[in-house]
């Protein structure tokens, strides 16, 4: 799943640590996501996208290539 | 308490439990011979502690895995499975090697112990590193 984590967070100035701590993560899981080496829990995307103050999809993209 | 700070106090509480629970385990050994002289009671005294402890330990480890957010939970629970299925396999043909005579010692069950801790910090640090 591709996402836009890195680019959102470099807008909004904010660190790993710091968008960690807000959705209640820890930061090798933050980098883990911005790296697409993981997939978060559909809770955890919900809380990324909020926080961000956008729409789920917005933020995430289903990879179909990836099938 | 945020949610970091509740980590580290089950992660010290875990310590705790678990040093107490080796310690105890040596003491058990050890004073049955040395300290008690074998005295049935003390030692079955001293047994009841150590599973109590034990079981608390567990209780501390629970504890700590609930607590992990989803990547550390993914992290643990591939390495546990891991863990398990390889000790499953190695220890029962390290038990058939002693059964049939390929070794000439007695295939003692510290050895499992041993390949169980090395073998799941092998495989958490190989996961950690997958993920990072």
């Amino acid at each position: 799943m591709k996402n836009r984590i890195r680019v959102l967070r470099a807008e909004k100035n904010l660190t790993q640590g710091d968008l960690a701590d807000a959705v209640g993560v820890s930061r090798q899981t933050i980098n883990a996501i911005e790296k697409e080496k993981f997939d978060p829990s559909l809770p955890t995307a919900f809380r990324i996208a909020k926080l961000f103050g956008l729409p789920i999809e917005a933020v995430f993209q289903y990879d179909m290539t990836g099938d | 308490m945020k949610n970091k700070d509740i980590r580290r106090r089950n992660l010290v509480r875990l310590a705790v439990w678990t040093f107490s629970w080796v310690g105890i385990k040596a003491f058990l050994v050890f004073g049955h011979e040395s300290l008690w002289g074998g005295l049935a009671w003390v030692t079955s005294l001293m047994l009841l502690l150590d599973v109590v402890i034990g079981l608390g330990m567990v209780v501390a480890y629970r504890r700590l895995l609930m607590n992990l957010d989803e990547l550390e939970k993914k992290i643990q629970l591939e390495s546990m499975g891991l863990t398990l299925g390889l000790t499953l396999v190695v220890g029962l043909a390290y038990s058939a090697m002693d059964i049939t005579n390929l070794i000439p010692w007695d295939a003692e069950i510290g050895f499992l112990m041993q390949f169980m801790a090395v073998c799941y910090m092998v495989c958490i640090f190989i996961n950690t590193r997958r993920y990072c």
